[in-house]
């Protein structure tokens, strides 16, 4: 059953602005407790090997010192499967800059000066950092969603390839990417009596509690974990990190001490994930009349010894175009490096940069232009599942992208437009992302005779917008004004909820918000329509979705820019990009429009800037800050331009949306690299796409 | 960051004597840098010496045509003062492309100077490096060598200077003013900074305790013919991977005189006397700006990964000789 929009559709101002910008918008670290103490984490410096000793006796005498944790004093800690969280548990270092201990001070400097007195000897082995095609250890991932498997084949790939007349056959490679939310990952822990309290910048308060309640084999209720506002997130607050250990660790040693801890910058590039590095080979074999006949896209990646993590870059590719013959193929590494986690459009960022630039070297091979050649081999049905789509306008974005892009009339010779000393060129790519829903979510609804409805579920704003755009979907699920709505999220003291990523909250915590409205109407029904004196109060789950066997569901987009490129000197500029979205309906077109065009950002950052430089030598990321770690600054960001078609779709879930968080980084790096040959001749297959690889050789 | 004593004196010749008898002290002027490092437990001074408003803040013409700008001047303010902005162009374009404004409030003309380099082993200290601890060998001459020294590097040190400012100084040929325990002195900028043969943890020729107090820029009626231009990874809010600062007098086009800085090159602020020898007399043409940027890179001794900036040095060099000489901005 689908919901009547009314409040869905309005750009209603976001709930929190104002509270945001007047400072009153409390963050987790902000949060006001009695008698902090605060957490500096030890760090290994060896990248394997075992702690051979630890001295800590000056550290402790330091005054203001209330605790030195090392695994010799830490609570045993459940063996649960995630490695990454089994910290201080033994002598053995797994990755430099592991935690192996902290200190917990009276305050933050004490403790980050007591932890430089901590002297450490390592017995350290040798290190295995490298990723390389030929490894003889590269194994399949195993299956994160079932219905995504990681090898997918059909047809005979091999023989198609080589009778094709027309033939792309090319490695690009993306590079090792890091999370930089402005606020890094905080906790405040507390230890009391026999339970937890957190407060936590995350992207998802029951999946912390879960991890806590695991690790020191606590019922849930004895975790409370509270995020009621978080200050950017892109996939590393998703799961919890050693991070949270650590705290929940010192917090046990220091019982009634609430204990604060926030990760330097530093520390964000080796404790909390990053987008692994992918080298992918694309290879295309195309008739005369520029229809693909074979389509082969393999991964290969690193991922650590502790937890397995697969960034599904082939994981586009059976969705976008109909070739008869396909072939994709995910491989890892594991290595002794920090473990990789999601990022923004984990999977289909990486790879629609590889699929997408080849479609763009296909399509001049054939001597098409790239957006008529996508057209001819758009898929009717879905290529692997051999569903229909639930809604499909992939054709439509290219061609409302063309219109308001002007790309008509585009000369495709490289190179030969210059204006004073700059290249100038135009490029295109297509975007996709899955329309997922995570299991597990509930939401209570109460009223009372003022008609007044509180919606509690434990769901995330990351920043997004979930406070406004919630209410206003749980104004439509009831049918009421969105004023009437008092939405509670960010607390495991509500209803459980699925993690915010990807792109899923608003179709996972809707869902359960319309199933428990409907509930509600019910138990009005039963009571005459009235809500008695007491009010009502309403539980319930999020329910399947029957037209998930009989539908493939995804969101489509087609992105555009315009590059510069220095002809001597070889600085790239975006001077414009344009996306086309085709997302179902929109819940709120200010906070949808916002996270669209920061995806493009972030996309424009993933093709010229983002680099995280990994030395083997020392198995670290030495680009350790916003300084050497670039990120596009404002003066790197043109013109960007967001439009949405209007597109219905009844099977998705009640409100017909399908996720926005993602789906604007997908293909944009593409687009700028498509642009980029367009204006020079250079094809630039390894990301991200710096100046040495475009100036002139002579 | 370790404890540490912060001080105030009275005057110049005070600080210089609470510095004098602490040798592991440092003065703090903006703190933009430095602060930065004692978070990194880069620099571990026992004891700070705010000078912030011990030196001038002003910027004033002598009678002979010199401009002196105090220590403490902020960057945004040397920037955007109007006689800089009229005589010394190069100097507020070098100023405006560094840092943030925010920074730039804060960073003094002084302490500009005196920035360390931003090379990532020097900036953390769990990796081995010459300029940070004497004798425990460079991590960067076989690691990550985008940022690194082409020119004047030496096997204990492949690092380049940070400022923006500095680049333009030295090709204006300016005076830093110090006072010290033995007195006062006046440095030409392009003495100022070493190269790093064998003693890369000295990044000057400054005493310990002596202090930068202002800097003086020659009356040069002809830099107003000049610009910086920089090359970086982003459009704003990085180093320079490579900047180029050309002062240029020509007439009948025929270079009468010429001034050349290049940044992001070396351990210095790098002159280009070999290139403005070659230019000077020489006709105003391309092909003349060319051979002169490269006989002065001829000597660079670029690493693996950043062989790239020879060219990317010659190419920002010969583009800013033709920007500057066709009166472009």
């Amino acid at each position: 059953m689908t919901i009547t929009p009314r409040a869905m559709g309005v750009a209603v101002d976001r709930f929190d602005g104002a509270a945001k910008v007047r400072g009153e918008a409390r963050y987790a670290y902000e949060q006001p407790v009695d008698r902090p103490l605060y957490l500096y984490p030890l760090t290994a410096a060896v990248a394997t090997g075992r702690i051979a000793d630890i001295d800590c006796g000056a550290a402790s005498a330091e005054p203001g010192v209330v605790a030195v944790l090392t695994y010799r004093n830490a609570t045993r800690t459940a063996a649960i499967e995630d490695g990454e969280l089994r910290i201080l548990q033994s002598d053995e270092v797994a990755f430099r800059g592991q935690f192996i201990g902290g200190v917990v001070a009276e305050t933050s400097e004490i403790a980050r000066h007591a932890v430089s007195l901590v002297r450490v000897d390592y017995e350290e082995r040798p290190h295995d950092v490298e990723l390389r095609e030929g490894r003889g250890d590269l194994r399949v991932p195993r299956e994160v969603q079932p219905i995504f498997p990681m090898d997918t084949a059909e047809g005979d790939v091999d023989a198609a390839l080589a009778s094709a007349p027309v033939r792309v056959d090319q490695t690009y490679t993306t590079a090792w990417n890091n999370h930089n939310p402005i606020e890094p990952h905080t906790t405040i822990a507390t230890w009391t009596g026999d339970r937890f309290t957190f407060y936590l910048s995350t992207q998802g308060v029951n999946g912390i509690q879960a991890a806590v309640a695991a690790l020191f084999e606590l019922g849930p209720d004895r975790v409370r974990v509270i995020s009621p506002y978080v200050g950017g997130a892109f996939g590393s607050k998703a799961r919890p990190h050693a991070d949270v250990v650590l705290a929940a660790l010192a917090a046990r040693l220091v019982p009634d001490r609430p204990v604060k801890f926030a990760l330097t910058r530093q520390q964000m590039f080796s404790q909390v994930g990053y987008r692994p590095p992918t080298v992918q080979r694309v290879r295309l074999g195309a008739d005369a009349g520029g229809r693909l006949v074979a389509l082969a896209h393999e991964s290969i990646e690193p991922t650590s010894k502790l937890q397995e993590f697969a960034e599904h870059s082939t994981r586009a590719t059976p969705t976008m175009y109909a070739a008869p013959n396909r072939r994709t193929r995910q491989r890892l590494a594991a290595l002794d490096v920090p473990t990789p986690t999601i990022m923004r459009a984990p999977g289909e960022a990486s790879g629609m940069f590889a699929l997408e630039s080849a479609m763009d070297e296909m399509a001049i091979a054939c001597g098409l232009d790239p957006i008529e050649f996508r057209i001819r081999n758009d898929a009717q049905r879905h290529p692997h599942f051999g569903l229909p789509f639930s809604s499909r306008n992939l054709v439509a974005c290219l061609r409302e992208g063309a219109r308001r892009f002007g790309w008509d009339g585009r000369d495709p010779t490289p190179g030969i437009r210059r204006t004073a000393g700059w290249l100038v060129g135009t490029g295109v790519a297509a975007a996709t992302y899955p329309v997922l829903r995570l299991p597990g979510s509930m939401a209570t609804i109460r009223v009372g005779p003022d008609e007044r409805y509180t919606v509690l579920i434990a769901a995330a704003d990351i920043g997004t917008g979930t406070w406004t755009a919630l209410s206003q979907v749980a104004a439509d699920a009831l049918g009421v004004r969105v004023e009437q709505i008092d939405l509670r999220i960010g607390d495991t003291a509500y209803p459980k909820a699925s993690n915010e990523g990807g792109s899923s909250g608003i179709t996972s915590w809707g869902s359960a918000i319309c199933e428990a409205a409907d509930r509600l109407r019910d138990e009005l029904a039963r009571h005459g329509g009235a809500v008695p004196a007491d009010g009502l109060e309403v539980t319930a789950a999020m329910p399947e979705n029957p037209h998930i066997s009989r539908y493939a569901m995804h969101a489509f987009g087609a992105q555009f820019a315009e590059v510069r490129v220095h002809a001597e000197i070889g600085e790239v500029r975006v001077r414009r990009q344009l996306g086309v979205f085709a997302v179902g309906r929109v819940v709120n077109p200010k906070t949808a429009r916002s996270q669209l065009l920061g995806g493009m950002t972030m996309g424009l950052s993933m093709a010229l800037h983002e680099q995280s430089v990994f030395d083997p030598r020392f198995a670290q990321v030495v680009t350790q800050d916003l300084a050497t770690y670039h990120i596009a600054s404002n003066a790197d960001v043109g013109a960007v331009e967001v439009h949405w078609i209007d597109e219905d779709d009844p099977y998705v879930n009640p409100m017909g949306t399908k996720g926005v968080g993602e789906i604007g980084i997908v293909g944009a790096a593409a687009a700028i690299a498509n642009a980029v040959h367009h204006a020079t001749g250079v094809r630039v297959r390894d990301l991200p796409i710096t100046l040495d690889k475009l100036l002139p050789a002579a | 960051m370790r404890p540490f004593r912060y001080e105030r004196a009275n005057d110049v010749s005070g600080a210089v004597a609470l510095l004098a008898g602490t040798p592991n002290g440092a003065f703090l002027g903006g703190g933009t840098n430095l602060v930065d490092l004692m978070r990194l437990d880069v620099a571990r001074p026992e004891l700070l010496v705010d000078v912030r408003r011990l030196t001038s803040d002003r910027i004033e013409e002598l009678p002979d045509g010199r401009v002196r700008v105090g220590a403490a001047v902020p960057n945004s303010d040397l920037a955007a003062d109007p006689l800089i902005r009229a005589r010394y162009p190069a100097v507020s374009e070098a100023l405006l492309s560094g840092a943030s404004g925010q920074l730039r409030n804060l960073a003094t003309t002084g302490g500009n100077l005196l920035q360390r380099t931003r090379c990532v082993y020097f900036q953390n200290v769990s990796t081995p490096c010459n300029k940070r601890d004497p004798g425990a060998g460079c991590s960067a001459i076989d690691g990550h060598h985008w940022d690194l020294a082409i020119l004047g590097a030496s096997e204990a040190c492949v690092a380049t200077h940070p400022s923006d400012l500095a680049v333009a100084l030295v090709a204006l040929d300016a005076v830093v003013l110090t006072e010290g325990a033995d007195g006062e002195r006046r440095i030409p900028i392009t003495e100022l900074h070493r190269l790093p043969d064998r003693e890369p943890h000295r990044d000057t020729i400054l005493q310990h305790g002596e202090l930068i107090t202002a800097v003086e820029l020659p009356p040069l009626p002809w830099a107003t013919r000049s610009r910086y231009r920089k090359v970086r990874d982003r459009a704003s809010y990085a180093f320079a991977l490579v900047s180029a600062v050309v002062v240029l007098d020509t007439a009948d086009g025929v270079v009468r005189d010429v001034r050349i800085g290049l940044g992001g090159v070396a351990h210095r602020p790098w002159r280009a006397l070999v290139a403005e020898q070659a230019l000077r007399g020489g006709p105003a043409t391309e092909e003349r700006f060319r051979q002169a940027a490269e006989a002065e890179l001829a000597a660079a001794r670029p690493l693996p990964g950043n062989a790239f900036k020879v060219r990317l040095a010659r190419n920002t060099l010969v583009r800013t000789l033709l920007d500057v000489n066709e009166g472009r901005r």
